[in-house]
């Protein structure tokens, strides 16, 4: 199925989403469309889906100009789609997710378990996909509710299947599986269009690629494109894809943590014994696939849950039970993972947010009143010092671009004496250009002597920064590595495979 | 430095027990412990231990027969005492043995209670002294409009929508079944007209919440509001028998639903009399919660309703309608809700008085709590709700605990039961969330 797009466009009020999209996906072609985030991606998809209607434009499937109201109509098209966030119900097992909407009935409407589970197991055969009808998906690794998503588009008969960000949660090892997956799908003459904003990635599966930039395709090319080129397309400018970085000897630990356990809300254990040593002016990655327990780590860390057992040192003081604002008060700098919930207050201006957690300090208060003549002041020391692009300081900072917020925040916890930073995925949805700025400023902080501690999903990001690199996997350090060691390795430990390689990294092994 | 030294399970966690787990036991044992103390109590108190009891729903002086309450209270607190010492050594865990360990302990807790409330009557001429009966028929009668209710909460929840109204419908069921009741002069039309009234008021829930999106908690208190004004309002606009008694008896004098006694069901054991010897809203109840378990489990429709309360937008990506299956288990639950509201006149009392539900809509929003979201747990809480409501009128004839105390006994074991006895649950995960439309 050959899948047009013409001159579709998208505005939300004033702002332009898609400005004019063309686009032409042939039959069995893995068509990438690369951009950064915000770039217009998930707009142009969520109207080849039906979940949003153009404003402008048209959509034809083999020549015939279709228009979708809803998801049901594209599907009815043959348009399949894998969301970033998956479409799955958790308490669900796998039939009934596959099921949902297209469901095996006998009678008046009585589900056929027994006929649904048999399609899953067929298709799964099919498509080596190994997924198991019964179980539910909220026991299953992201990797397999991935091909649980892929297997719905697969019931659906779906000719052309979009794939948005499906590596994001991926490990390297099941990101290699998915791409056999889509070469599979590729064969049997299913178009793919897949979404994303790695390089890498991109130039290892697609046919060709297209690259969207503030709503706009700026160029359509072949994977043969150098990552520098595609880089350079997709931000508009040339980009330094590596950070800057000084050998530096490492000094004395300073943030310790020993045998710490986290317990869930649910009772199951989410940090297992973990133990771990940050030392002055180094960088320590917490590598590891979203949901391993990096999140609860860092927040036993920072006292935001109490860990059930273990203990943490700063500076050689026990600070276990030390409340978060003490701990900040002893120098920790936090930079959360999820910015919008635990990093600012949207509704208040960037120069409140600039003060957050220091407006205590004699230099922001006077008694019980805030020195507004001081934060503002501040406010605009920051502003320029980080490079915020905004209209003002009284400006919300939910009004403010993903890698703009973020800035507010590093901003804010660097304007503190630090001993140690610990930042979690701190370039989360954030553009290449404020990347760039945030590794800078951590790396900064490193050659100041400060303990870096940054936790990502990311092993580019990883391999900018780190000068040690704890793997995480099932809420343990299942081993720290030096920063030079190849990627397939990490792949492997962050998937749990340790047994396999015992014996043999273990020189790796800095600490 | 990435080994650890702690000991380990087989799943690879630490070797801990998590404050989650000790909290459990410690409430456990304190629990336990308060009870045996209490029944400990209670059988030092006794003087004169015969006591009269029936497994009759009225006790008659020819059948009623004799216990030593010393010999079931003390057995009661050993029981007790047994329950506790493996509670402490933290013998009890979760699963069902545990569920039976708790469900005699609060049957031996009750045990001992009412010994030492019948014990010591002082003699009555004729009939000695006040027996104990068969608690178990008033329980289902006070249970039904409960189950029903909570079925109704429980069928809304499931598809995302917070259902605080069941009051409210209740009150709009009871006056509008004992209005069709009186112009049909048929108990059935009553029924019919409760049920339609539970579901006009819940097209109201399910239009202002699914499609005005209004914050479902505010506008389930505005619509309890609305329906006690408004049948306190009809009430005074129908005339009383005094001044015209035609349009009165057309209005609101319903005939009432008489019990049903099913041949050779009814004549079970203790059991028997309690379960099969209702009224048709009993029978219906009973009809419902299989209904609505095997709709919900069984059935396509059910399944989809389960995922719009879990995960609306995966279930709008796969091309159904959100917002009909909510509709649709919406007014589906005000059904049931309606027929509970018949209760309070065609079910029972006949004529509609004001506010005759008294909160009880509430007990049943708690029982869909406590029953975990499903309908046979819902029917299982509201039936415990019904028993402590049966307890109550049974220990009324006495005057050993204070009427006014004894008659708020029920919500404070609603508050008890909800706040100690839940536990770890998860509700629909999208219960409460209006769906907007990316």
């Amino acid at each position: 199925m050959k899948l047009e797009i013409r001159g579709l466009t998208k505005r939300f009020g004033s702002f332009t989403a898609n400005d004019g999209i063309d686009l032409t996906v042939e039959e069995g072609e893995i068509h990438c469309l690369l951009g950064e985030n915000g770039a217009g991606k998930s707009t142009l998809m969520n109207m080849l889906y039906g979940l949003l209607e153009p404003t402008e434009g048209e959509i034809l499937v083999d020549g015939e100009p279709v228009s979708f109201s809803s998801p049901g109509d594209a599907i009815d098209r043959g348009i399949g789609m894998v969301h970033q966030h998956f479409m799955l119900v958790p308490v669900f097992t796998v039939a009934e997710n596959v099921a949902l909407g297209r469901e095996d009935v006998r009678g008046p409407g009585i589900l056929d378990r027994r006929a649904s589970a048999r399609r899953v197991r067929e298709l799964s055969e099919a498509y080596r996909l190994s997924v198991e009808p019964d179980a539910i998906v909220e026991t299953l690794p992201v990797g397999v509710q991935q091909r649980v998503e892929i297997l719905k588009a697969l019931t659906r008969e779906a000719k052309v299947l979009i794939l948005d960000e499906p590596t994001a949660v991926l490990t390297p090892q099941e990101t290699d599986e998915l791409f056999a997956i889509m070469r599979r799908l590729k064969a049997e003459g299913t178009s793919i269009i897949f979404i994303t904003h790695k390089l890498r990635e991109v130039r290892a599966v697609a046919d060709r690629i297209s690259v969207i930039r503030r709503g706009k395709v700026v160029g359509t090319t072949s994977p043969q494109a150098s990552e520098a080129e595609l880089a350079e397309l997709m931000v508009g400018r040339k980009v330094n894809l590596v950070v800057e970085k000084s050998e530096r000897e490492a000094g004395a630990p300073v943030l310790s943590a020993r045998d710490l356990v986290v317990v869930d809300p649910r009772g199951h254990q989410v940090v297992k014994g973990v133990s771990l040593d940050v030392r002055a002016g180094e960088v320590l990655c917490v590598a590891g696939v979203q949901g391993n327990g990096q999140t609860e780590l860092v927040k036993s860390l920072l006292g935001l849950v109490r860990a059930e057992g273990g203990s943490i040192t700063l500076a050689g003081e026990d600070i276990t039970h030390d409340s978060p604002r003490a701990r900040l008060e002893r120098g920790i700098g936090y930079v959360p993972e999820d910015r919008s919930s635990d990093g600012f207050v949207g509704d208040f201006s960037i120069r409140d947010n600039l003060v957050l957690d220091l407006f205590r300090s004699e230099q922001f208060s006077r008694g019980p009143a805030l020195a507004l003549r001081a934060i503002a002041d501040n406010a605009e020391a920051r502003i320029e010092e980080f490079d915020i692009r905004t209209p003002s300081a009284s400006t919300h900072v939910a009004a403010l671009s993903g890698g703009n917020q973020q800035k507010v925040v590093v901003a804010r916890e660097m304007s503190r004496p630090l001993t140690v930073l610990i930042a979690a995925q701190p370039t989360r949805g954030v553009d290449v250009g404020s990347i760039e700025f945030i590794h800078q400023r951590i790396i900064a902080e490193r050659d100041q002597g400060v303990a870096v501690l940054i936790v990502s999903t990311e092993l580019d990001e990883v391999y900018a920064l780190a000068d040690r690199i704890a793997v995480m996997y099932d809420g343990r350090v299942v081993d720290v590595v030096g920063p030079d060691t190849p990627r397939e390795e990490i792949g492997l430990l962050m998937a749990g495979g340790r047994d396999s390689t015992d014996g043999q990294n273990d020189v790796e092994d800095i600490a | 430095m990435s080994t650890s030294t702690a000991p380990r399970t087989a799943s690879g966690d630490v070797a801990i027990r998590d404050r989650a787990d000790v909290l459990r036991q410690v409430k456990t044992v304190v629990v336990l412990a308060i009870a045996a103390l209490l029944v400990l109590l209670f059988a030092l108190s006794v003087d004169d231990p015969k006591i009269y009891w029936t497994l009759e729903e009225r006790a008659r002086l020819d059948t009623r027969r004799t216990l030593n309450a010393h010999v079931v209270a003390w057995s009661a607190f050993g029981y007790l005492v047994v329950a506790l010492v493996l509670a402490a050594l933290n013998r009890i865990r979760r699963g069902w043995v545990a569920g039976l360990v708790f469900f005699g302990a609060g049957l031996a807790f009750y045990a001992g209670f009412l010994m030492w409330f019948f014990a010591d009557q002082r003699e009555l001429a004729g009939i000695g002294a006040i027996s104990i009966v068969n608690p178990l028929p008033q329980t289902v009668l006070y249970a039904t409009p409960l189950v029903l209710g909570a079925l109704a909460g429980t069928l809304c929840e499931r598809a995302g929508v917070v259902n605080i109204a069941i009051e409210g419908q209740f009150l709009m069921g009871a006056f509008f079944a004992s209005v069709a009741s009186s112009l049909a002069y048929s108990a059935e039309a009553g029924l019919l007209g409760g049920a339609l009234a539970g579901v006009a008021v819940a097209s109201l829930l399910a239009c202002f919440a699914i499609k005005f999106h209004i914050n479902q908690i505010v506008l389930g208190v505005v619509l309890i509001a609305l329906c006690l004004g408004l049948t306190n309002f009809l009430l005074g606009q129908i005339p009383t028998a005094r001044e015209n008694p035609v349009l009165a008896s057309y209005l609101n004098q319903p005939v009432t639903l008489d019990p049903i006694r099913i041949p050779v069901l009814a004549d079970i054991p203790v059991l028997g009399p309690a379960l099969f010897n209702q009224s048709l809203l009993a029978y219906l109840m009973y009809a419902s919660v299989a209904l609505v378990t095997w709709l919900l489990f069984q059935t396509r429709w059910g399944l989809r309703v389960r995922a719009v309360g879990e995960h609306p937008k995966a279930v709008d990506t796969v091309g159904i309608n959100v917002a009909r299956r909510r509709w649709s288990a919406v007014l589906l639950g005000g059904v049931f809700a309606g027929l509970g509201g018949a209760f309070f006149t065609v079910g029972s009392t006949g004529a509609f008085d004001q506010n005759p539900s008294n909160g009880q809509g509430f007990i049943a929003l708690a029982a869909v709590i406590m029953g975990r979201w499903h309908p046979i747990g819902a029917t299982a809480a509201a039936t415990f709700f019904g028993f402590m409501l049966a307890t109550r009128d049974q220990l009324s004839v006495l005057t050993k605990i204070d009427s006014e105390l004894l008659s708020a006994a029920p919500y404070l074991a609603t508050v008890i039961a909800v706040a100690g006895f839940v536990g770890r649950v998860r509700p629909p995960a999208a219960s409460g969330e209006p769906y907007l439309k990316s």
